[in-house]
């Protein structure tokens, strides 16, 4: 990639962490370790890779995102704001009563959510469907599906790559987010699931092992062409990736935030964006 | 609604008229498919299947992923119908058809086949008396416990267009012949078979035709019972248990299921609230099942055309 497109979604990055930030600020807590370890992911996917379209959000031929870790609702809403799928000022609403933004992702309330996620592993089977119905149809899309690292314990995962592997769904991608912690700890000591790149090729995929928060490297594998085998990306990330404090802080599944603590970390983040422009 | 019943069995089975329904309403709809989990055997579907990779998707033993592809395969605009045994069509995949499913707004058909006692010799660990209590609990839910061929036929061809999830349960090897072939029904609408004054049975499923026979005997000794066939389990035909409840003061319910969370809760409920009546029923008492041929779990579970007289007799004495 050229440094242009790189500085770019660098940039794009910064400002989905922002507004994030925007809407988890104004309940005062949320799932900001999940939702800042695929800021980066997100930045590729939707500042460069995928085909789809603000105005259009249910066309059927676009490209899919399934986010089936759905707690990291704020990051994915964060970068369809920015895409202007909807008022910036509305992230604001997260988890308000009647709020388009809740907690979890929902494809009948988000413009842009293309699945309704959160019971983890029911994401992996539902994108599963889709790529499989857009295959059918001749449709040339590709779906994209992120799955959380505590989220693979659920066998559903499992059994949603082996059909992916079995029936060669190669415009299904998946994107496994190794951020290395679940709500309880650890994923080493919860439930160690070893090697996830083996495991993945194991499986019969093409696997990508890449370093998750870094534009360039994901770029590169989200460009790859597949051949007969469906890509896995096995994303080594920091759970809170890009905010010092809360990659910092052990439990940072869900935090509670002290006053002006977001307002800091969106001013260290927009200093970082100035530096960029 | 033309009744043809003489106690005789259908000449087509339930396997039956899904080996030729999917095919047919693939060939109506270039939107139907079909997924099943390894039971393609079990229901003719085998053949058409392999000729017919893209309407037809053999899944494996995986009946959650399964429900799951279903639900995505709605959301970008198939009409998917999920096919396995009873027990694994609710039980083993419930959440997925709740979240994935009726949640998420991605309507879905589930077939559940060898319903209750139907299961006979594959045993207990098949055998379903609480798949419709879980269903029932599902918000914007279908469900239907059909009672003969050309019922089930009638409402395959309705289910796909629905909202929400539609579960059908269905024995996969035997119907007693109800209903004339090609006879139509409404889903959310009870058909009724037989008039009478002094009490009603309200069935659904393999209870039809035993409430049927029951009728008749009570029609010997002078008794006049009605027989309504609630194939929708819900919605409920508030409408019409109500009428009949009011009509004859005294209610059966019957049903191959347990008597918590299917028929029996569904028309008790409604009576409680809405008009309290002496209310007896025929369904299993919140046990497992076992192995068994059908008509031994039938006595054993006390689903027979007998006992069906004897509550009557009870419930009427209650009036």
């Amino acid at each position: 990639m050229d440094t242009a497109k790189k500085v770019e979604l660098e940039k794009f990055a910064l400002q989905i962490r922002i507004a994030a930030l925007e809407a988890l600020k104004a309940r005062g807590f949320g799932h900001i370790g999940g939702a800042m370890s695929i800021v980066d992911a997100l930045a590729v996917l939707y500042g460069d890779v995928m085909r789809v379209d603000p105005a259009n959000p249910t066309k059927p031929d676009r490209d899919k995102l399934v986010c089936s870790k759905g707690h990291a609702g704020p990051a994915v809403y964060g970068t369809l704001a920015l895409k202007g799928y909807f008022p910036y000022e509305e992230l604001k609403t997260l988890n308000q009563p009647g709020t388009r933004f809740p907690s979890h992702c929902d494809k009948n309330k988000t413009p842009g959510v293309d699945m309704t996620t959160g019971s983890l592993g029911q994401g992996a089977s539902l994108a599963v469907g889709m790529a499989l119905g857009d295959k059918l149809r001749g449709y040339d899309s590709k779906t994209y599906l992120f799955i959380g690292d505590g989220e693979a314990n659920e066998g559903q995962v499992w059994e949603a790559a082996m059909f992916t592997a079995a029936k060669k769904l190669t415009n299904l991608v998946w994107l496994l987010d190794w951020n290395k912690k679940q709500l309880d700890g650890y994923t080493k000591d919860v439930l160690d699931a070893g090697n996830f790149s083996a495991k993945f090729a194991a499986f019969g995929f093409e696997v990508l092992t890449i370093d998750g928060n870094n534009i360039a490297e994901l770029y590169d594998a989200l460009h790859h062409v597949p051949t007969d085998r469906p890509i896995a990306i096995v994303m080594n990330t920091v759970k809170g990736a890009g905010i010092a404090e809360v990659e910092q802080t052990f439990s940072n599944h869900s935090m509670n935030f002290k006053p002006g603590d977001c307002d800091r970390w969106i001013g260290e983040l927009t200093e970082k964006l100035h530096a960029l422009a | 609604m033309q009744i043809v019943y003489k106690g005789e069995n259908d000449p087509k089975v339930g396997k039956d008229v899904l080996s030729a329904m999917i095919p047919a309403l693939a060939a109506q709809d270039p939107n139907f498919i079909y997924l099943d989990a390894d039971l393609m055997s079990c229901i003719g579907t085998t053949k058409w299947a392999q000729a017919n990779p893209d309407r037809a998707i053999n899944c494996g033993i995986a009946e959650a992923n399964m429900v799951g592809i279903a639900a995505g395969l709605s959301s970008v605009g198939f009409k998917p119908l999920v096919h396995t045994f009873g027990p694994f069509a609710s039980r083993r995949c419930y959440d997925q058809a709740f979240l994935s499913g009726g949640y998420a707004k991605n309507p879905i058909t589930i077939v559940g086949t060898d319903s209750g006692v139907t299961a006979a010799f594959n045993g207990g660990t098949h055998m379903p008396f609480e798949d419709m209590a879980l269903y029932t609990a599902m918000p914007e839910a279908t469900v239907l416990d059909v009672s003969d061929a050309a019922q089930f036929e009638s409402v395959l061809q309705q289910v796909s267009d629905l909202p929400g999830v539609k579960y059908i349960r269905v024995p996969r090897k035997g119907f007693k012949k109800i209903y004339a072939d090609g006879e139509q029904f409404e889903i959310g609408k009870g058909a009724v078979l037989k008039d009478g004054m002094d009490a009603v049975i309200f069935a659904c499923g393999i209870m039809v035709a035993k409430a049927l026979d029951a009728a008749a005997t009570l029609e010997e000794e002078g008794i006049s019972a009605a027989v309504v066939d609630l194939f929708t389990v819900k919605p409920l035909d508030a409408e019409l248990v109500l009428s009949y409840a009011k009509k004859t003061g005294a209610v059966v319910t019957a049903e191959n299921h347990n008597h918590i969370g299917g028929l029996t809760s569904a028309v008790t409920a409604l009576l409680a609230a809405k008009l309290p009546t002496p209310v007896e029923y025929v369904a299993v008492e919140d046990v497992f099942g076992e192995v068994g041929p059908q008509d031994y779990l039938e006595k054993q579970f006390g689903l027979t055309a007998e006992h069906i007289v004897s509550q009557v007799k009870a419930v009427i004495a209650r009036k």
